[in-house]
């Protein structure tokens, strides 16, 4: 007893503070229990990894990989992909005027137009992207600087935004709606498209702004503050962001289900991008319910409403037009990766084959005279 | 008052029930702690703020306690929970843990100091909680109770004023002790006035010193002198005696027993040692990749427009600060951000390992011993790797090698040799196997004399049966009457004495006739072989002491003639004797000693007895003087019983047998094979220390001894100096620089042409050569005699001191190399270098508990070291050693990636993980199957373990801990980080993964990359088991499970606490995409490739092979039957493809193109 309430240690450890009661006289058997589990003797697989086992493995992999890699490889090398920059950095350009002299006070917009031509015809739907390159979107400041309770449709945030939104938190005394660099940064060049047949008439090709953005996020992480209807009352007393040209309701006026918080535009940019070169789904090309193709081999010219600066940073900004795969969009490095790594299994396993079987035979004739 | 007078501030005087042993003088009652024992550190109050400083004091959590705060005051890239949570887990758990362990003090605390006892005030017997005791109470104690505080014995139920104690409970002897009252003191204890005068209080349980003062009516105060043997200690327990007074001199923390529990210094294992080395490095690389970010930050700012963008403006806050202030708040945020390459869990999982592995060696039923009813004990769990680790092993002889169990075998009086025969009784087996027959007259009186001495000379107790003292009486008293009934009970009669070679000679003598009887009042009762009952006197006992190596008996015998038996060893005693009396029976002991019998072993006390009244009066007088003695007592008394112990002359000498301990040379043997170098270090003789080497085959018949003892050096006739130089330069050259240099691995074949050496040394020579007079001389010799020894391969080391057996360890300790020792013992004497060691091991043996309560574990013989060291220590020391890489590696791949993404995010600190993964991912995510792992890992099954010695050495020299294995695993993080983020951040170059064509953000380019590494560095730990029991599959299986589900109930809700929603669907949008599942797939197997790689090369080769080739093979991070360079090859092998894919895919294309256009 008393013993045992100084004996730290063993109390600590193995005997429980009570264990010795009865005073020294009490010997209590400790034989320790048999079980398999104290005796780490517990059942146990005792996977034997060697060469017999491993050997089939690499032909496995090589097998399986590389048709995986060739499969990948021809879908990303169907996919069709067109790029045009149209950044206007060259006096050649098209919009060299209109990056030169861009201000963020002119109220007239700057209009300048592409023309390219399509080697060949685009099938199915396609899908057109705005690039960006040099544009930190993955910046720490600029990740965090947005309130997702304010685009959550939280009245409270819509009033009070989050600190993180600093420097793009109010204006003009009223809180920014939405608030953030990363809002105030919304990429707002228009991009349309006309297809120019034959005879040199200008077709617009339908552009679909629905379905770009991530389903959920469309749905429950954006919300309109009361409901989406008379976003107007909803929005009053905030401000527009800073480089806006509209307020936050007026983002698409023709359709309540793509206006505020929930304009689907404004949800594909709020999404931020892992690197400072990216891009960002900006509009559907349906495919035709014909068998024509969506886009047709030919000419066509892309308009642009010159309104978003990215000279002053050396940025870039690009226009991709890509059909899309089972995989997504084009990249060869699945593919490659995929056969590089099955070949190479294949190689070493043909390799160490060899080796092994080598090494086996003379190991064994070492054994026999011992 | 002489008290006053000689009143010092050493010792303390106490007022035997406070009642002042004057009335004129003012009673001041001295201040005393009171009887409170507090083994608990903490109370209610002070538990938190002194739990916190406890814990923060440790580095770890201090530095973890730097990153929370920085976290906190500075804009970090992490919010403070992703550090605060961990450290707050780990900091409530330990408190919890350490707050439940001192309520359990708390609890048995309150227990001893709420126990009721009796307590004697004015004559009333009061009933008092035991913490209310204060010094001087005198206090009634009735049997089977253990007293509540040190007390000296006032008066005792029995009427030979003694009472009988067990110390179980304090040094684990578990014999009755006997304790005698104060002489003289009265029996009405409400009269005694008297004042005790002693010591202030000291841990050692053995020692006290005080007298006492008791004054009778202005009579002269009668003096008292008070030793250990009146002195009833806090924590034993009373025995066989209805009830007792005494005084409380010592209470509360002051008690022996309290000083004697306070803390021993803690050991650190080497793993520890690692740790912290790899730590610093760890430390580098976090402050070099922090220092390397910032620079470029700044750098990559100063072009223009990329420090503040027009889409991403600074506050005004942030243009307002300082360039510099700023640079060093980058500087913090980047440490922030990769802070977690430096693992707090490793920590706690290290120390969880360590707590809940150490049952296993409690569990482990092979250590259960069904004699003493108790299996291995564990005291520390510090240092279970180090089991694993052991190059040195030093033990006792004594009890450890050997039994301890005594037998007497046989003696020698006056030069003639008398062996019993295991023949009926009586005088038969006494008899006689050399020497002349004549004067048979006279031998007959030498023998009985001889045996009277047997039974005399010892501080043997009779051991009463479980019925009372009064019914054993009786039955004594029979004997003597009916001589009948004697055969039987004689049998049955038990002895119970502090050493067992005592109990082995009184059972010697009762076996040739005459029989001790016991101890009644002061008179010892011994049966004679003519069935006489003879009483003699016993008027003082001199001890034994091992300084000594001896103790005397004075006693008087019924003629009166006063009789001092003296016994010890044979060293101690002939010097003593007359000298012409001492040839005859050294030949004998000589003889014996170095008797070859293979199991035996033999060791000689000598007997020899003088002494003639006149002396006694003198002795006496000394005797008494030294014990009253206040102030060095142990000296006075030496000196005394040195003076006393002179002039005897010798009658005999005895032969003890001792059994080596059952498999004691398979146990070595074990050792030996295991690459382990083992020395034994007694205090016993050469010639039976020697005898024992050889019967434990630690010298074998070929070994060449090399002695370096006194005989040795006295041999040229020359001064010992000069010849200790020349020994030690010759065996120099014989044993180090003539053998061929050992190769390191190699198993070492005993029918080898290779000598093998044994070393002998003494304690004196030992001393010579530590202490040689010359101090270049010293360090010298000291170089010199270590040399010899690592190349011998075992080194007995007999004649020595307690201190001695420390101070070779300590030698051995901090010779190069530092090799990690072990000692091994189960008596008082072996306490010292079993401190002094890296890894203590007590013996539960017969020498008290002392060994086992100093030691780090303890076992119950000596067979069980070979399963502790083979199978226990080297299971953990792979397990914890794997663990401690595994959990640096499993961090920098982790961290890594967050370390490149800097590159591509403009140095912003901007993580790559969301922050429930960087807080989870080493609480929950990977911590169960490593710690699973190193709980259950068996790379070697425990019989192979325990057959095959030699496996021992593949992990010697802290093996898997060294910078070799580090690196491999460093580089491997480094791969897998790599892999990991390029392989990602190729697939990345179009976001556009998703087959409705939209694109996926940096929150799942981050949740890529975390579940590969999720789940790479979990098969990375599935690879490494070869003991995959249902728990390691439950755990892995179960934590990639885990990991999935909490990522989709984490992305599954929009939490209202969160400021952002950043990983809202991230995950299940990511497991939408095939390419994302394709490249997760891909990068798990290409990081995982080498290792498999390894495998098929992996196969041992060489000599082991054989022997290894019915075992699994070895774990992947055994390195040295393959080259590393090969592995390292391979990595860059496959790092290769996939850095040049990149370019290649530019090269490759047409190529391909054509290949595909062809089909």
């Amino acid at each position: 007893m008393m013993a045992s309430s100084y004996n730290a240690k063993e109390e600590d450890g193995h005997h429980s503070g009570a264990s010795n009661n009865g005073g020294a006289g009490v010997v209590k058997s400790k034989k320790p229990d048999n079980t398999a589990f104290k005796q780490q003797r517990l059942p146990a697989w005792q996977p034997i990894l060697t060469a017999g086992t491993v050997l089939p493995a690499f032909f496995v992999i090589g097998l399986i990989f590389i048709p995986i890699g060739i499969g990948l490889y021809v879908t990303s090398n169907n996919i069709k992909e067109y790029e045009i920059d149209y950044t206007g950095a060259d006096i050649n350009d098209a919009c060299y005027n209109c990056a030169k002299n861009f201000s963020w006070n002119s109220t007239t917009p700057c209009l300048c137009s592409v023309p390219f031509t399509l080697e060949q015809p685009f099938e199915s739907n396609v899908f057109m992207y705005y690039g960006l390159s040099n544009f930190y979107q993955n910046h720490r400041r600029y990740v965090k600087s947005r309130d997702d309770s304010q685009l959550n449709g939280d009245r409270s945030a819509l009033k009070n935004p989050s600190k993180e939104c600093e420097p793009y938190r109010t204006s003009e005394g009223k809180p920014i709606a939405p608030c953030g660099a990363i809002a105030n940064s919304l990429f707002n060049d228009t991009l349309e498209l006309y297809h120019i047949d034959s005879n040199g008439t200008r077709n617009a090709i339908p552009l679909v702004k629905k379905g770009i953005a991530w389903w959920t996020d469309k749905h429950v992480k954006f919300r309109n503050p009361g409901g989406n209807s008379n976003l107007t009352v909803a929005f009053q007393d905030t401000s527009k962001p800073v480089n806006w040209r509209k307020p936050v309701f007026d983002l698409d006026p023709s359709d309540p289900e793509n206006n505020g918080f929930i304009n689907e535009d404004f949800i594909v940019w709020m999404r931020t991008a892992a690197l400072p070169t990216f891009r960002k789904l900006y509009r559907i090309i349906q495919k035709k319910p014909s068998t024509t193709p969506t886009l047709p081999s030919g000419k066509y010219v892309l308009e642009i409403t010159y309104n978003y600066p990215v000279r002053s940073f050396d940025g870039r900004k690009r226009m991709i037009l890509s059909t899309i795969s089972w995989m997504g969009g084009k990249n060869p490095f699945l593919g490659i990766a995929y056969i590089t790594v099955g070949s190479i299994c294949f190689f070493l396993g043909v390799v160490l084959l060899i080796i092994h079987h080598k090494y086996d035979t003379r190991n064994n004739s070492a054994d026999i005279p011992s | 008052m002489a008290t006053t007078n000689s009143l010092r501030v050493d010792s303390r005087t106490i007022y035997v029930g406070h009642r002042s042993s004057s009335t004129n003088e003012a009673f001041i009652p001295p201040k005393f702690c009171d009887n409170r024992i507090v083994s608990s550190k903490y109370t209610v109050w002070n538990f938190l703020p002194k739990n916190l400083f406890e814990q923060f004091r440790r580095i770890a959590n201090f530095y973890f306690l730097i990153i929370f705060l920085v976290q906190v005051i500075v804009d970090t890239p992490t919010s403070p929970v992703t550090s605060g949570l961990p450290l707050f887990f780990v900091i409530t758990v330990t408190a919890i843990k350490q707050g439940y362990e001192d309520w359990l003090r708390h609890k048995a605390d309150n227990e001893v100091n709420k126990y009721p006892v009796t307590v004697l005030e004015q004559g009333r017997r009061i009933r008092k909680e035991s913490e209310k005791i204060k010094v001087g109470d005198v206090v009634e104690v009735e049997e089977d109770v253990t007293f509540p505080c040190d007390l000296i014995l006032l008066q005792s139920s029995r009427d030979d004023d003694t009472c009988f104690v067990t110390t179980a409970s304090l040094d684990g002897e578990s014999n009755h002790k006997t304790h005698y009252t104060v002489p003289d003191t009265e029996k009405d204890l409400e009269t005694l006035n008297a004042t005790i005068e002693c010591e202030q209080p000291q841990p050692d349980l053995y020692k006290f010193v005080g007298r006492m003062h008791i004054y009778k009516n202005d009579q002269e105060p009668a003096v008292r002198s008070l030793g250990p043997e009146n002195l009833l200690l806090k924590g034993a327990t009373l025995k066989n005696t209805q009830r007792i007074c005494g005084v409380a001199i010592y209470t509360g923390m002051e008690t022996k027993m309290a000083l004697n529990y306070q803390g021993k210094s803690q050991k650190r294992s080497a793993v520890e040692k690692s740790i912290n080395a790899f730590l610093l490095v760890y430390l580098c690389i976090l402050v070099s990749k922090a220092l390397v970010c910032t620079t470029l930050k700044y750098v990559w700012q100063g072009k223009p427009g990329q420090d503040e963008p027009w889409y991403n403006e600074k506050t005004q806050r942030e243009k307002d600060t300082n360039l510099y202030l700023k640079m060093f708040t980058d500087f913090l945020s980047f440490m922030v951000l990769f802070n977690f390459i430096i693992p707090v869990s490793m920590y706690v999982t290290v120390e969880m390992q360590k707590f809940l592995g150490s049952f296993f060696i409690t569990w482990d039923k092979d250590f259960f011993d069904p004699e003493i009813k108790e299996g291995a004990l564990v005291n520390t769990s510090d240092l279970n790797e180090e089991l694993g680790q052991v190059e040195y092993v030093f033990t006792d002889k004594t009890g450890t090698l050997t039994q301890n169990n005594m037998e007497f075998i046989e003696c020698c009086i006056d030069g003639f040799q008398y062996k019993y025969r295991d023949a009926s009784s009586d005088l038969d087996g006494f008899c006689v196997t050399d020497g002349p027959l004549n004067k048979v007259q006279e031998k007959a009186g030498r023998e009985e004399l001889f045996l009277r001495a047997l039974c005399l000379c010892h501080t043997v107790q009779v051991k009463e049966s479980s019925e009372q003292g009064q019914g054993q009486r009786d039955q004594v008293d029979g004997f003597g009457l009916d001589g009948e009934v004697l055969p039987p009970l004689r049998e049955q009669r038990g002895f119970i004495a502090s050493s067992p070679d005592e109990v082995a000679l009184v059972k010697g003598a009762m076996r040739f006739g005459f029989t001790f009887l016991g101890l009644e009042s002061k008179n010892m009762k011994i049966l004679t072989r003519n069935n006489d009952i003879e009483m003699y006197e016993l008027l003082h006992v001199l001890n034994f002491d091992p300084v000594r190596r001896r103790m005397s008996v004075i006693v008087r015998s019924k003629s009166g003639d006063t009789l001092l038996f003296c016994k010890g060893a044979d060293s101690s005693i002939f010097p003593r004797v007359r000298q012409e009396e001492v040839e005859r029976i050294r030949m004998h002991v000589e003889r014996n000693a170095t008797t070859d019998d293979y199991l035996l072993v033999v060791t000689l006390g000598a007997m020899c007895f003088a002494v003639q009244e006149e002396d006694y009066a003198q002795a006496d007088a000394g005797l008494m003087e030294a014990r009253l003695a206040l102030q060095d007592r142990e000296q006075k008394l030496m000196a005394v019983y040195n003076q006393v112990e002179t002039g005897m002359s010798l009658i005999g000498a005895t032969a003890v047998e001792d059994r080596l301990q059952e498999e004691a040379a398979e146990t070595m043997e074990a050792l030996q094979g295991a690459g382990i170098k083992v020395w034994v270090l007694t205090g016993d003789k050469m010639e039976t220390a020697k005898s024992t080497c050889y019967a434990c085959r630690l010298f074998q018949r070929n070994t060449e001894l090399l002695e370096l003892t006194v005989r040795t050096l006295e041999d040229g006739g020359r001064r010992r100096e000069e010849r200790l130089h020349e020994l030690l330069l010759e065996y120099h050259k014989k044993a180090v620089q003539d053998a061929p240099p050992v190769k390191s691995g190699v198993t070492r074949t005993w029918s080898s042409a290779n000598q093998d050496y044994g070393f002998i040394i003494d304690g004196a020579t030992l001393s010579m050569v530590l202490n040689s007079s010359s101090e270049s001389n010293s360090s010298r010799y000291k170089n010199l005699f270590l040399q010899i020894c690592q190349n011998c391969t075992s080194v007995l080391c007999c004649r020595m001191a307690p201190l001695q057996k420390a101070q070779i360890v300590k030698m051995v300790k901090n010779s190069k190399g530092s090799p990690i020792t072990l000692s091994i013992g189960d008596g008082a004497n072996d306490v010292s270098m079993i401190l002094e060691a890296h890894v203590g091991i007590g013996i539960k043996g017969k020498e008290g508990r002392q060994a086992v309560r100093n030691s780090d574990y303890a076992i119950p013989k000596l067979k069980h070291l070979k399963k502790l060291l083979l199978a226990h220590g080297h299971l953990y020391y792979v397990r914890i050693a794997h663990l401690v890489q595994y959990f640096f590696y499993k961090n920098l791949c982790f961290i890594l990636p967050q370390f490149l993404y800097q590159f591509f995010c403009g140095y912003s600190q901007q993580p790559l993980y969301d922050a429930a993964y960087l807080t989870m991912y080493n609480i929950c995510f990977t911590s169960m199957p490593i710690l699973a792992y190193s709980l259950l890992e068996q790379h070697i099954c425990i019989e192979v373990l325990l057959d095959n010695a030699a496996l021992y050495r593949d992990i010697a020299k802290n093996g898997m801990l060294r910078w070799r294995p580090f690196l491999y695993w460093t580089l491997l993080g480094v791969f897998h980080g790599l892999l990991f983020f390029f392989g990602v951040r190729f697939l990345f170059s179009n976001p556009a993964l998703q087959d409705n064509g939209q694109v996926f953000g940096n929150w799942s380019y981050g949740t890529i990359v975390f579940t590969v590494l999720v789940f790479t560095v979990t098969l990375k730990l599935a690879l490494d088991t070869r003991h995959w029991t249902w728990i390691n599959h439950f755990v892995i299986w179960g934590s990639l499970l885990f990991y999935v589900f909490f990522s989709f109930f984490w992305g599954g809700i929009i939490w209202p606490f969160l400021k952002q929603q950043r990983l809202y669907f991230v995950f299940a949008n990511m497991l939408s995409s095939v390419s994302a599942w394709l490249v997760i797939i891909l990068l798990i197997l290409l990081s995982l490739l080498p290792e498999i790689l390894l495998v098929v090369f992996h196969k041992p080769r060489g000599p082991r092979q054989v022997e290894l080739r019915h075992i699994h093979t070895f774990p992947l991070y055994f390195t040295h039957s393959f080259s590393p360079r090969f592995i390292y090859l391979f990595h860059f092998l496959t790092v290769l493809p996939l850095f040049s894919l990149w370019f290649w895919s530019s090269l490759m294309e047409p190529i391909f193109n054509i290949f595909i256009r062809g089909i």
